[in-house]
């Protein structure tokens, strides 16, 4: 363990309530009254002062997403309270370059979040999102003068219009599923990115998203667009205070990876435990290029999301990595998904759950090889832990081949820790918690691994915290 | 005071069957202690039982360390005071490296004796100490950023459990049947290891089947352990003794 490794980890022992989990007063700009609706629709646009089809493009998603059925799948869905959601919170006028520019209270919490701390230390730039909009953005200078774009979607559509015009709603469809059409309806905040040909950031840029008020709804929207021999690593965490009522959040993000490309998505999830985590993640993979979906879910209530890529050029490669953490009154519903439609495309995916206290942790994922796309290789790995007889693991693997010269294999595994294998650790003095959070820790450690270090460290830290049932 | 003291224990299993039938021993540092048994004889069970295993019940009598009675401690607490079990079959914990590993069992062991507040080994320190005790055991650098016992073979586990025993500093050591498994090389390199450890600051109960460990831990007692109790003491030449004659005259005895 390095010296800053060292450092990071003496934070270890807090819990979600006290580093998370609190919320400070609401002196917003505005907010909307709770309810979804046409109306809502126009002064959310109105605000934002959009052009005329984004108006339309909103109206007709909430068609959508009125016309369709709830999904009768994942988790369970009814008890969502549309109509008790606040859709829209714009908590200060203007966008701040500077942590000093912010209200008192949503600067101290970005602190406490150590946000302005990460950015000092290893973050090329930063998006900050409290309730619907993003307060805080920058970007280093020199990415900058390369030609880099990173900005908050709102921002984008006012000074990038053309861009986001061609490619919004092209990668995942306005009427794609219920909460894709929701959050194209009401999309507010979410990360734009441009990285031009041939310009590698080797720093991670980074998107925080911070739920504070009750009964809040947050849908980012975020576009990434890598260029051909480009590189981007996007990294996004995100928590919300403790509430005893329920939140939603549902995002979109598309992303177009092109010819020799490359993009890795981060996400470190911890809402709280009142939190619906309802997200459609897709890429499209150009020829030679490669995506890779890093997905930890370790918060909210409910989450479905299956991080998806389209490998649509030859060679191109697909890659992902998901945790998922169920513990008391939590449902994980995890995966991802790989489509082949080009020769010689790879794939691997590759899913580790963990179910603790009466939690529900699973892997539901699709594997996809169209005809033509011959030499496709792929390989889908979903190992489940249970650590309790109260808790599940349920594993939903499709896979569809409709070509012959493809090499596929597929293996999931159960384990529930061995109370020899505990015995063994607490022989050496780790304490019972201790000796099932090293466990949990080692089975996870494929996927942490590929994390820089300082989530990797966040990661184990939050797993800890699981461990010690003292989350949320 | 003895270091260690089993007084008059009995332990069964979860199924309540007795293995250990009233056990008394004391062990104090710089003194080796040999129980040797055949096969079935409970050597296990009185191992596990001593380090705190769950699923074997102490349904009478005590075991004490330093004098205090640590018959109802967990297993971690047990490990914190300074007693460690060299396993017969260490387990694997895929993911987690041998360094990580030790260094979280050391800073356990650490925080217990500050008072419950944490105390970590400064890295330079944990590092020289690890570099220095992987030379002495012959353990190779490689092995250090392996998953702990994942896949290694039967010496590099065996190996691998005196390593810890050497970082972790325990004041008695019981080493379960630690020579199954290893080859003469590996035996002397090992039980060499062991030997070195022994002297003020520790002693240990070396639990095994055949006398060839105790050529390189010289034992100062030696305990027959048969049907779960033990049926004689003596020296070192009991140990001779018994590779020569083997645990007949003892085997017909009713528990």
């Amino acid at each position: 363990m390095t010296q800053t490794e060292n450092e990071i980890v003496e934070g270890i022992g807090s819990d979600y309530a006290i580093k998370y989990g609190f919320h400070v007063a609401e002196d917003y700009f505005f907010k909307s009254g709770r309810g979804l609706s046409h109306e809502l629709v126009d002064a959310i646009s109105s605000h934002k002062n959009e052009p005329d089809w984004m108006r339309k493009f909103r109206h007709k998603s909430l068609d959508y997403f009125n016309a369709r059925a709830m999904p009768n799948w994942g988790g369970a869905l009814s008890e969502i309270d549309f109509d008790n959601i606040y859709y829209y919170i714009r908590p200060t006028e203007k966008q701040a370059d500077s942590w000093e520019d912010l209200p008192a209270d949503i600067k101290d919490t970005w602190d406490k979040l150590g946000i302005p701390e990460a950015e000092k230390k290893y973050l090329a730039g930063v998006g900050a999102q409290y309730e619907s909009e993003v307060v805080y953005h920058k970007l280093q200078q020199s990415l900058t003068d390369q030609g880099v774009l990173f900005l908050d979607m709102d921002s984008a559509l006012r000074e990038h219009e053309d861009i986001i015009k061609e490619h919004i709603g092209t990668i995942i469809p306005q009427n794609d599923n219920k909460f894709a059409a929701l959050n194209s309806a009401v999309w507010s905040g979410g990360s734009f990115i441009y990285v031009p040909k041939g310009v590698r950031i080797e720093m991670p840029l980074q998107a925080y998203f911070r739920i504070n008020a009750e009964n809040m709804g947050q849908f980012e929207r975020t576009l990434i667009i890598v260029d051909e021999d480009a590189y981007v690593h996007y990294v996004e965490g995100c928590t919300a205070p403790i509430y005893s009522s329920d939140s939603l959040h549902s995002a979109v993000v598309e992303i177009v990876v092109k010819k020799g490309g490359r993009c890795r998505y981060t996400t470190i999830q911890n809402w709280s435990n009142n939190v619906y985590n309802l997200v459609t993640k897709r890429a499209v993979a150009h020829e030679d290029a490669t995506m890779e979906w890093v997905d930890g879910n370790l918060g909210s209530k409910l989450t479905m999301k299956y991080p998806a890529i389209w490998l649509v050029g030859n060679r191109a490669h697909g890659e992902v990595l998901s945790i998922a953490f169920a513990g008391k009154g939590q449902h994980q519903d995890a995966g991802g998904k790989c489509v082949h439609q080009a020769p010689n495309t790879t794939s691997v995916i590759t899913s580790k759950s963990i179910s603790k206290d009466g939690g529900r942790a699973g892997y539901r994922g699709l594997l996809e090889v169209a005809h033509g796309a011959k030499g496709a290789k792929s390989k889908v790995v979903c190992d489940a832990l249970i650590l309790d007889d109260e808790s599940r693991s349920d594993t939903y693997p499709t896979i569809r081949i409709d070509e012959n010269d493809v090499d596929i294999g597929h293996e999931a595994t159960v384990s529930k820790i061995g109370e020899e294998q505990l015995f063994y650790l607490m022989s050496r003095g780790l304490s019972e918690a201790e000796a099932s959070a090293m466990v949990v820790s080692g089975f996870v450690e494929p996927i942490t691994k590929e994390l820089p270090l300082e989530y990797a460290v966040e990661m184990n830290r939050l797993i800890q915290l699981q461990m010690e049932g003292s989350v949320g | 005071m003895a270091l260690l003291e089993l007084k008059d224990l009995h332990v069964s299993l979860e199924d309540g069957t007795e293995i250990v039938k009233g056990v008394n021993l004391k062990v104090d540092s710089n003194e080796v202690h040999a129980i040797m048994g055949p096969n079935g004889s409970g050597k296990s069970t009185l191992s596990y039982a001593i380090a705190g295993h769950p699923a074997y019940q102490i349904t009478q009598g005590q075991i004490l360390l330093d004098g205090e009675d640590i018959t109802e401690t967990e297993a971690d607490e047990r490990a914190q005071k300074g007693l460690f079990l060299a396993f017969q079959y260490p387990h694997a914990i895929p993911g987690v490296t041998v360094t990580s590993f030790l260094r979280s069992a050391i800073n356990a062991v650490r925080k217990a004796k500050n008072g419950a507040v944490d105390d970590p080994i400064p890295v330079p320190e944990f590092r020289t100490e690890l570099f220095a005790q992987m030379e002495r055991l012959s353990v190779s650098r490689e092995l250090a950023s392996r998953y702990l016992n994942d896949g290694f073979s039967g010496g590099e586990k065996k190996r691998v459990e005196i390593l810890q025993m050497a970082m972790l500093k325990p004041r008695i050591a019981v080493l379960d049947e630690t020579d199954s498994g290893l080859d003469i090389d590996a035996l002397r390199i090992v039980a060499g290891g062991v030997q070195e450890l022994i002297g003020p600051n520790m002693g240990a109960l070396v639990i095994t089947h055949y006398q060839r460990i105790l050529n390189y831990i010289k034992p100062d007692f030696v305990h027959v352990f048969v049907g779960g109790k033990i049926v004689e003491e003596g020296g070192p030449e009991l140990a001779k003794k018994l590779e020569e004659s083997g645990y007949k005259e003892w085997e017909g005895v009713p528990a």
